[in-house]
């Protein structure tokens, strides 16, 4: 007998509910609004009174209107057919609705039941299994998508019988097991897991061990990002923020992409359906959208929704990572969702902290970047969700409080910056106040010296304080003047501007320099380098600054050309003309 | 409107602030409307058989034991072809003198599109601005604002934008307009002939600042009418949309909130882009585009109404007073339209964003040569060269004044490339140096 309520207070999707048994709190209800079931979830209970979030408009509902409480949380649907699909927040899929307009109460099924998948066996009858092991798999697009124990299952279990190889939908029993009290529990190929709690089921969560390669210069050389690891992209609007979090997307080293439009733009997720069905996955050659789920809660749907969008795609997330696979979480952006538990926070007349977002903030956001990384499962294999979220800093202003809890969170920080964005030297990620703390891990720094070249890492770092040296030189310049300072402070801010033009910037409309494998970061970091070893002579800054463009032009040819081609190598040869007029 | 003469009456206030009242009532439900002595009012809140009303008319004179009744649904307008040619205050009631317009009842407001059934933008809207058709092309259902300081010609701009775009329909929503601008719009619609197509939907500074909350509702219902029932081409103008920003700060500071940043409700973000997004291409043909205006302070686009509308807009377009020329600009720097790559050089011609881009670098090394001679250095050949083009640059093609095809904005373009700089100099791909070097 589940817990019914009424309604007895509203204040736009923030409703009261006297209730008549107990409830939990996360717990999920519908409200009953003329017939329509409008979903929503209990946030604060006080006496016989729970607060409950709607994730509807709450428009027409009255006091006195009945509400059934369903005795669980918000749950995400796993199971083979989740990528290509595109859900809201809730995990409707979007596709399947009727209509131009979304309407209220309409709740469409994840998964398709009527589709038949080729399964294979892994498990075999007599095998002792836990929550999370393999018990077989069909293939889903080109990834092995395992099958497994359902998470919540607790203890231990003997797998008594199980289907053979042949093709099934996800409602099918494939595989029956005999818990500890030998009682029979049947296991088909979809299971629920409540979203706001973390999936376990493996065996440890080390610490990174290697880089995730996107193909971006300045993340992958200068900032990498472990598999498994964190970062976080802050930056005024217009400063390319979500074209950097696609570029990523499309480029990623990963077997699967949950990409949560959180709270943004419709017409971005638009870019997303019509493009990523056309492009060419550079790592498999198969179709972007064959690894890509889309979680989509846009800025015009159900503020509430847009916390568990970030949530359900996670959840995903963690459901692939348990089959061994590399998973990429991109959520853009983590404001939003800051932004919607503010102004919950604020319909229940909490004590606001910084700025009116809630005081727990911080914590919420560090226990959600916590949930990213890689993990070693019940057999050995390695799995990981690496996550990126964009943060929307009001007014730019990187003294904010999500900007400052997220900080704390994320270990990579891509800085975007205004001023860049305005000299279109993009990606605007700023390379002085940027940084990577996995840099810093031996682990992957041995990593680097294995996969790169030894001494990878001090070589990364001395292109860093060239380019920090060199902002040192413009900032004299531009107080005493381009004559008023010596030749080689020129000099000195030229090579940093080098390494800026020729390898931090990038095209990422491009088709060639958009993406650029390790293989020839290294080539073009070396190149650079030894260009700024070497000792010019100039007989005035004019000559200093055209012999310098006309290096950084050719670079940027290169950059241009196929790798390796005979496009490059005429390039190459050109800038060794260059560099043969002068210097050593 | 048959069940009028049933309606409960109440007759006893519990509390009255500026903006709302507050009674007990039962059977009321959330967002419907009420009339509280007369004026208009909505449901914001119910607390038991505690409801609060927003009174959009204010709450001057309003007594403890004004009557109150209930309408039992939520603000709506009547939709039909009628609208055309009709201005309406707030509450979709004629202020033209004309009739009741006749037609379906919609409720104002109304649900959001799926983001799946969207099409991406394709199609160019032309204004015949250079700043803007040849720097920022503007794309059918995208929606940008004018950031501009109070003092500059924004309705203008806007009305002619409007009357110059092709597109079936035009909806304006008219928030805090000024008398004079109100009559402003009024007679460059109709002395371009053009009344037929258009809709409007205006709240002037006479009237009381609450009620524009209803204006863009009111104005995007009629917008989604002819979009997507009779799939059409429709522009929405909202000016100025930092006076509605105001109106929801007053309301929520009334009814206790807590203020965020400038002293805007929390909710700031998801209210401008509950109307931001209405903006739509449909898989039909239909589409809504809407033009909005922001007004700043002083040109600080910090304050939260502006940061808050540049991450929700497809970019923004910049008026600026340019000092060389004395003419209103279309700033190049700061203006952006996010969509522009999806018609530049597919709708347009082929060099249109080679040519763009030089243009605005450019402009922008004129930029840092004033800043020298500013600072007393000396200044090169290349920055005379540069400062003369910019002079140049922006009386005939930044400036607001002009108005020509997009193809006559790339030859004026190539014509100034040609009388200051050298081909290398502009950066320009060989191929269409070799085409269109004059």
């Amino acid at each position: 007998m589940n817990t019914h309520g009424k309604v007895t207070g509203i204040v736009s999707n923030l409703v009261t509910v006297q209730v008549d048994g107990p409830v939990a709190e996360n717990e999920l209800c519908y409200i009953n609004l003329g017939g329509t079931d409008l979903l929503a979830e209990v946030i604060k209970v006080n006496g016989d009174k729970a607060s409950v979030q709607v994730f509807e408009s709450t428009r027409g509902l009255r006091n006195g209107d009945s509400v059934e409480f369903l005795g669980r949380m918000l749950e995400a649907t796993l199971g083979p057919g989740l990528l290509s699909s595109v859900y809201d927040g809730l995990q409707n899929d979007l596709t399947t609705m009727t209509g131009v307009f979304l309407k209220r109460g309409e709740y469409t099924d994840p998964l398709n039941h009527e589709k038949l998948w080729d399964f294979t066996p892994i498990a075999a009858p007599g095998d002792k299994v836990v929550a999370a092991d393999w018990l077989g798999e069909v293939t889903e697009g080109w990834l092995p998508h395992k099958i497994m124990v359902p998470f919540s299952f607790k203890g231990s279990y003997t797998v008594k019988e199980i289907v053979p190889a042949g093709q099934y939908n996800i409602d099918t029993t494939i595989a029956t097991l005999l818990n500890e009290e030998n009682e029979e529990v049947k296991v088909t190929m979809t299971q629920k897991w409540p979203v706001k709690v973390a999936v376990r089921g493996y065996k440890e969560k080390p610490r990174p061990q290697k880089i995730m390669e996107t193909g971006v210069r300045v993340i992958d050389s200068f900032n990498p990002i472990a598999e498994g690891g964190t970062g976080f992209i802050p930056g005024p609007f217009g400063c390319g923020k979500t074209v950097l979090q696609h570029a990523i997307a499309k480029q990623g080293e990963a077997d699967v992409i949950v990409m949560a439009a959180c709270g943004e733009r419709a017409n971005e997720v638009v870019e997303i359906f019509t493009e990523f069905p056309e492009l060419i996955d550079p790592h498999t050659g198969r179709r972007l959208m064959e690894r890509t789920t889309i979680i989509c809660n846009t800025s015009n749907m159900p503020v509430a929704a847009r916390e568990a969008s970030v949530y359900t795609a996670m959840t995903i997330c963690e459901y692939y990572r348990a089959m061994g696979l590399r998973c990429l979480l991109l959520a853009d952006s983590t404001s939003r969702w800051a932004q919607a538990l503010r102004e919950m926070s604020n319909r229940m007349e909490e004590l606001p902290g910084a700025d009116a977002f809630p005081v727990d903030l911080s914590a919420i956001i560090s226990n959600f970047y916590s949930r990213a990384g890689m993990v070693v499962l019940n057999n050995g294999k390695t799995g990981s969700v690496t996550f990126i979220g964009t943060v929307s800093p009001a007014g730019g202003n990187l003294k904010e409080p999500v900007t400052e809890s997220t900080k704390k969170a994320a270990r990579c920080f891509y800085a975007l910056e205004q001023n860049r964005a305005d000299q279109k030297r993009y990606p605007a990620v700023n390379p002085i106040d940027s940084y990577s703390k996995y840099l810093e891990y031996p682990e992957i720094v041995a990593y680097l010296n294995e996969k790169v070249e030894k001494g990878w890492v001090e070589k990364v770092m001395k292109a860093k304080t060239l380019v920090l040296r060199g902002k040192e030189m413009a900032d004299q310049i531009n107080i005493l003047g381009d004559d008023g300072v010596p030749m080689s402070y020129h000099e000195t801010f030229w090579k940093s501007e080098l390494i800026d033009f020729a390898f931090l910037q990038q095209d990422g409309f491009d088709p060639v320099d958009s993406l650029c494998p390790m293989e020839r970061q290294k080539y073009m970091l070396d190149l650079i380098l030894e260009i700024c070893e070497r000792k010019f002579e100039f007989s005035d800054y004019e000559e200093c600054r055209s012999y310098f463009k006309r290096i950084i032009n050719s670079l940027r040819q290169m950059n241009y050309s196929k790798w390796e081609s005979e496009e490059f190598k005429s390039f190459r040869t050109q800038l060794n003309e260059i560099l043969s007029e002068n210097g050593k | 409107m048959a069940n009028k003469a049933y309606r409960k009456i109440y007759t006893r206030l519990e509390a009255i602030t500026k903006a709302t009242v507050s009674l007990r009532a039962s059977g009321v439900s959330n967002d419907e409307l009420a009339t509280v002595e007369g004026r208009l009012a909505q449901v914001v809140k119910t607390k038991g058989d505690l409801v609060t009303l927003q009174v959009f008319a204010g709450t001057e004179g309003i007594p403890t034991d004004a009557e109150v009744s209930f309408h039992g649904n939520p603000p709506t307008l009547k939709v039909s072809d009628q609208l055309s040619g009709r201005f309406f205050n707030a509450y979709g009631k004629p202020i033209d003198g004309g009739p009741e317009v006749e037609g379906e009842e919609r409720q104002a407001g109304g649900p959001s599109v799926n983001p799946y059934k969207r099409r991406q933008p394709s199609e160019l809207i032309p204004t015949g601005i250079a700043g803007i058709d040849l720097n920022n092309t503007l794309v059918s259902g995208q929606k940008i604002p004018f950031f501009a300081d109070p003092d500059q010609p924004y309705n203008q701009v806007m009305a002619d934008v409007a009357l110059r775009a092709d597109v079936d329909k035009i909806v304006l929503g008219g928030m805090g307009l000024s008398n004079d601008d109100y009559l402003f719009f009024r007679h460059a619609f109709e002395s371009a002939g053009a009344l037929d197509k258009i809709v409007s939907f205006v709240n002037t500074t006479e009237e009381p600042p609450v009620e524009r909350l209803l204006i863009p509702d009111m104005a995007l219902t009629a917008a989604e009418y002819f979009a997507v029932d009779k799939n059409e081409k429709v522009l929405v103008l909202l000016t100025d949309m930092t006076l509605y920003a105001d109106a929801l700060s007053i309301v929520s500071n009334r009814m206790d909130q807590i203020p965020s940043k400038d002293s805007m409700p929390g909710s700031l973000y998801s209210d401008l882009a509950k109307i931001y997004e209405k903006a739509v291409q449909l898989p039909d043909g239909g589409s809504i585009t809407i033009i909005a205006v922001t007004t700043l302070n002083d040109g600080d686009i910090t304050h939260a109404i502006p940061d808050n509308t540049g991450y929700i807009t497809e970019g923004q377009l910049f008026l600026r007073a340019d000092s060389d020329t004395g003419k209103v600009i279309v700033d190049p720097f700061r203006s952006l339209s996010r969509l522009k790559q999806l018609v530049q050089g597919k709708k347009t011609r082929e060099d249109h964003s080679q040519v763009m881009n030089a243009g605005v670098r450019l402009y922008a090394d004129a930029q840092n040569a004033k800043t020298k001679l500013e600072n007393g250095f000396d200044l090169s050949d290349y920055d005379l060269r540069c400062l003369d083009y910019a002079k140049d640059y922006a009386r005939e093609l930044l400036s607001i004044d002009v108005n020509i095809k997009i193809d006559e904005m790339l030859d004026t373009a190539w014509k100034l490339f040609a009388k200051y700089f050298r081909p290398e100099e502009t950066g320009i791909r060989q191929a269409f140096i070799d085409k269109y070097w004059k």
